[in-house]
C-alpha cells in the first residue's frame, strides 16, 4: 500500500481516538467540579492547562467559567486542538484515502464531521455546561462508531493494519498523559473521605469504574488505580493492553527495514508485562509516564520513517 | 427563444413513444412519495461526499451538483446512430494526434494551415516522434454532445465539442445510476435499460491493454492532484472501482529511467499512469517549473515508452476549439469516411470575413475562447446584456486569434423538477469514449442540465445539475 495512504489512514483513527479522549478529559473535570463546590475553577483551569492554550482562551473568553472552557476545547475551531478541530482532521485525512476504506467507514466519520460541525455552531452560541456535557457524550458514541465500522465492515489488510495502529498509539498516549495530569492534581489536595469521588470521577472518565470494582472488589486507592491503568493486561484502554496490540500489528505489518522498531515496540510492551506496580510508585509515577511518554514518540517517529511520510 | 425540442413532450402536448411509460408512472406516484425519495437522494449525496468544489467565490466549499430524478431516455436506433459517429470521431482524432507528432501529413497536404497546429498553445514539441503504444493518444475521450431543432420540429444531434484532455464526470453518470435504482426500482422493471455500471471494468481493460510493450502484468495507478481539487471525488471512486491505487505527484519518484510508487512495502513499480492532472503540471523538469503535483523526471520515462499517461501529452491540441472545424475534414482524410454526427457551424475569428460577420452579429451568436474549458471565458450573445456584448467585443477584436463564434443553438430541453413543479430545462450529453485496441463505451454518457430557466450553460461550476441517462436496449 502506498506509504502516504498509511499515513493518512492511520492519523484518520489517531484523531478519532483522541477527539474520544479529549471528551474523557474533559468529562472528569466537569464531574469533579460538580462533586467538589468552590474548587471547580481550579479543575477547569487545570484542564486548560494541559492543551497550553490559555492566552488564545483568555484573549477571546477572559476569566475562567466552566462552560466557556468547555466551549473552548470542545467546539471552538479557533483552538487547534479542539474536538472539533480534531474531528476535522480525522475527517480530512479519511477523505484522503476514502477510496481505501469502505464506504461505511467514509459515512460514518464524515457524518461525525458534519453533525459536529452543526452542532458545535450552535453551542458556539450560548449554553451552559451541562449542553455541552451532552457534546462530549455524542463524540465518545460517535468515536465507538468510528471504531466499530472499521472493524466490522473492513477486510483486515494493511489500510486495517494502520488505522488500528494509530488508534492504539494514540491511546496509550492518552491513557499516560491522563494519569500524569490527575494524580499530580489530585495527590496533594484529596481530602480523606473524598477519595472515593475524585478516583471515582477519574476511572468513570476512563469507561473503567465497574472494571474496578469487579477486578478488586474494595475500596479505591490511588495505588490501585495505577496497577489498573498501567498494567493490566486485559483492560481496554490501559497502557498494557494497548502495547500489546502495538506490539502485535508491529509484527503484522513488518517489512525490511522496521525490525529496530517492532524491537522497541516489544520492549516496551515487556517492561509493562512483567512490571510490578510498586516498583512504579518507587521510581515515582510522574517520572514512569514522562520516560513512557519519551519512548511512544521514538516508536511513532521510527513508524513514521519505516512505513508511512517521515514527519519533518 | 425560438422552437425548442422537448426531449418528452411532442408539440401539442402528446408525450413521446419512449417516454409513455414514465409518464405513466409520474401520473400513478403521489407527489409526497417523489418528494420524500428526493430529499433522500439528496441526503445520500452528501453522505457519500459526492461533491464538486468550486472555484471562485464560495472557494474551498463543497458542493453539492444537484441530481435530478427525470431520466434523459434515449431510444435504441438513436444511441446506436450516435455510438457509430463517437468512434469514428475518436478514431479520426486519434490519427489526427498520432499524424501530428510524426509525419505532419494533414498539414503537409494542406488542409490545415500549419500555423493552427504548430503555434496552438496545446501543441507539444516535446511530443514530436515518441512512440505511444498503439499509435492511441486520447484514451478517454468526453465528447460533448446537443440536440437542436430543426425548423421541421425534428431535432439533430451535434457534436459541441471533443475533450481529450481530461475529461470529467464519469463518475457522477454511474452515481447518478445507482441512485435512480436505489430511489425507483420499480421504474426499471418497466423499462429495459442498458447498464452503465461496467464502464470501471472497462476502463482498467483499456488502460492495461495500452501498458508499455513486454509488461505482464502492468500496474495502473490514477494520478491525482490531490483532495482539495474539484474533481476529487472522481479520482478516488474510479481508484476504488478499478482496485488501483489513488496516487499523488509525491508518492512516486524515478530512479533507473523507472517510475516508482512509495510503499509500505519499499519502492513499486508503476505501469500505467491514468492522470487526472494536466500536462502543465506532469513534470517539473520538463514543464511548469513550479509543480508540485508532478513527478521529477517523469517524461524522461515516458520518452523511452517505459510508463505509458493515459491521456497522452499533447491531446489538447485537438480539442482546442480552433481546430474543431477540421475535424469533419479529418475524418474524410484518414478514415476516407464521411462525417456520421454533425459538427455545428463555426466562424474562425482570425478569418478576416468571418470576423467581421461575428462582430456584426454578436447577439446572436455564442463566442467562446479556443483555449477555455468549464463554460468559463464564453458569451451566449442571447443571454446577454448589451454591456457584456460591447465588453465581450473589445476583446475579441483586440484578439480575433483567440475566439471562435458559433449560432446560438435551440439546445433540447428535459422535463425537471424545479421550485415550481416540474418545467423543461436544456440539457447535453457526454459519452465517455474509451480507446485501446479498440474503442468502447458504456451506453449513454453523463446528462447535465441548466437548471435556471432558459440556460444554455451545463456546466457544474456554473450551477447545471445531472440526469441518469437511459440507452433502452430495446
Amino acid at each position: 500500500m502506498l506509504s502516504r495512504t498509511a499515513d493518512h489512514l492511520y492519523w484518520m483513527a489517531r484523531y478519532t481516538e483522541r477527539a474520544e479522549n479529549m471528551s474523557r478529559l474533559l468529562d472528569v473535570s466537569h464531574r469533579m467540579s460538580l462533586q467538589l463546590p468552590g474548587a471547580e475553577m481550579g479543575y477547569w483551569g487545570a484542564a486548560l492547562g494541559i492543551t497550553g492554550l490559555e492566552p488564545v482562551y483568555t484573549a477571546k473568553y477572559g476569566p475562567i467559567t466552566g462552560a466557556n472552557v468547555l466551549r473552548f476545547m470542545a467546539v471552538d475551531l479557533d483552538n487547534p486542538s479542539s474536538i472539533l478541530s480534531t474531528l476535522r482532521s480525522s475527517r480530512e485525512n479519511c477523505h484522503a484515502v476514502r477510496g481505501t476504506v469502505t464506504s461505511e467507514v467514509w459515512e460514518t466519520i464524515n457524518t461525525t464531521w458534519l453533525e459536529g460541525r452543526d452542532s458545535a455552531a450552535e453551542k458556539m452560541k450560548g449554553g451552559g455546561e451541562a449542553e455541552l456535557v451532552e457534546y462530549l457524550e455524542w463524540v465518545k458514541f460517535r468515536s465507538h462508531l468510528s471504531r466499530g465500522v472499521t472493524v466490522g465492515t473492513m477486510l483486515q489488510d494493511e489500510a486495517f493494519h494502520f488505522a488500528r495502529l494509530g488508534t492504539f498509539l494514540e491511546r496509550a498516549d492518552n491513557t499516560a498523559r491522563l494519569l500524569d495530569v490527575k494524580f499530580d492534581e489530585l495527590a496533594p489536595q484529596v481530602s480523606p473521605g473524598n477519595e472515593y469521588y475524585e478516583w471515582g470521577a477519574l476511572l468513570r472518565s476512563v469507561s473503567a469504574f465497574e472494571i474496578y470494582r469487579k477486578v478488586y472488589r474494595d475500596v479505591i486507592t490511588p495505588r490501585r488505580v495505577a496497577e489498573l491503568m498501567i498494567l493490566r493486561d486485559d483492560m481496554p484502554r490501559s497502557l498494557h493492553g494497548c502495547l500489546k496490540e502495538v506490539h502485535q500489528i508491529l509484527g503484522l505489518v513488518a517489512n525490511s527495514r522496521s525490525s529496530e522498531t517492532r524491537r522497541l515496540a516489544g520492549a516496551a510492551y515487556s517492561q509493562l508485562q512483567y512490571g510490578r506496580i510498586d516498583d512504579i510508585l518507587e521510581v515515582g509515577l510522574h517520572r514512569y509516564l514522562t520516560d513512557f511518554l519519551d519512548g511512544m514518540a521514538v516508536l511513532s517517529s521510527r513508524i513514521a520513517q519505516d512505513f508511512l511520510v517521515p514527519m519533518s | 427563444m425560438k422552437n425548442i425540442f422537448d426531449e418528452m413532450n411532442a408539440p401539442g402536448g402528446a408525450v413521446r413513444p419512449h417516454y409513455s411509460r414514465f409518464q405513466e408512472w409520474l401520473a400513478q406516484t403521489p407527489p409526497a412519495h417523489i418528494a420524500a425519495k428526493r430529499a433522500e437522494a439528496d441526503s445520500a449525496f452528501h453522505r457519500y461526499g459526492i461533491t464538486f468544489a468550486v472555484y471562485g467565490e464560495d472557494a474551498g466549499r463543497e458542493r453539492l451538483i444537484p441530481f435530478d430524478i427525470v431520466p434523459r431516455i434515449i431510444p435504441a436506433d438513436e444511441w446506436k446512430k450516435l455510438e457509430a459517429g463517437l468512434a469514428q470521431r475518436v478514431n479520426a482524432l486519434n490519427a489526427f494526434l498520432h499524424d501530428i507528432y510524426s509525419s505532419q501529413r494533414i498539414v503537409k497536404d494542406g488542409l490545415i494551415p500549419a500555423e493552427q497546429v504548430f503555434c496552438n498553445a496545446q501543441y507539444r514539441p516535446e511530443m514530436q516522434g515518441i512512440d505511444v503504444r498503439n499509435s492511441i493518444y486520447a484514451h478517454i475521450a468526453g465528447v460533448d454532445i446537443v440536440r437542436a431543432a430543426l425548423p421541421d420540429g425534428q431535432a439533430e444531434y451535434y457534436v459541441l465539442e471533443d475533450n481529450l484532455r481530461v475529461p470529467s464526470g464519469v463518475s457522477y453518470m454511474l452515481e447518478d445510476r445507482r441512485m435512480m435504482m436505489r430511489l425507483f426500482p420499480e421504474l426499471f422493471s418497466r423499462y429495459s435499460v442498458a447498464p452503465v455500471e461496467h464502464y470501471p471494468d472497462l476502463l482498467l481493460d483499456t488502460l492495461r491493454q495500452v501498458a508499455p510493450a513486454g509488461v505482464d502484468d502492468p500496474a495502473v495507478v490514477v494520478l491525482t492532484p490531490g483532495a482539495y481539487n474539484s474533481a476529487y471525488f472522481e479520482h478516488a471512486f474510479l481508484a476504488q472501482q478499478m482496485g488501483v491505487e489513488l496516487v499523488e505527484g509525491k508518492d512516486l519518484f524515478v530512479h533507473d529511467e523507472t517510475l516508482f510508487m512509495r510503499t509500505t512495502q519499499g519502492p513499486r513499480r508503476v505501469d500505467v499512469i491514468y492522470r487526472r492532472i494536466d500536462d502543465d503540471f506532469l513534470d517539473p523538469l520538463t514543464f511548469r517549473r513550479d509543480s508540485a503535483l508532478g513527478v521529477a523526471g517523469l517524461m524522461s520515462v515516458y520518452r523511452s515508452g517505459r510508463v505509458t499517461l493515459a491521456n497522452a501529452i499533447g491531446t489538447g491540441v485537438a480539442d482546442d476549439k480552433s481546430i474543431y472545424p477540421y475535424v469533419p475534414d479529418m475524418i474524410r482524410f484518414y478514415l476516407s469516411e464521411e462525417p456520421l454526427l454533425l459538427n455545428v457551424p463555426t466562424y474562425q475569428c482570425r478569418k478576416k470575413d468571418e470576423l467581421s460577420y461575428v462582430l456584426a452579429n454578436m447577439e446572436k451568436l455564442v463566442v467562446k475562447e479556443t483555449h477555455g474549458a468549464g463554460g468559463y471565458g464564453m458569451l451566449v450573445g442571447p443571454a446577454s446584456t448589451q454591456k457584456e456584448v460591447d465588453d465581450f467585443r473589445v476583446r475579441v477584436k483586440a484578439a480575433p486569434d483567440k475566439y471562435i463564434a458559433q449560432p446560438t443553438l435551440a439546445l433540447s430541453a428535459c422535463p425537471t423538477f424545479v421550485e415550481a413543479g416540474i418545467a423543461p430545462r436544456h440539457i447535453d450529453l457526454r459519452p465517455f469514449v474509451l480507446s485501446g485496441k479498440e474503442v468502447r463505451m458504456a451506453p449513454g454518457g453523463l446528462t447535465r442540465v441548466a437548471l435556471k430557466e432558459g440556460s444554455l450553460v451545463v456546466n457544474s461550476s456554473q450551477g447545471g445539475g445531472t440526469k441518469d441517462t437511459w440507452v433502452l436496449e430495446k
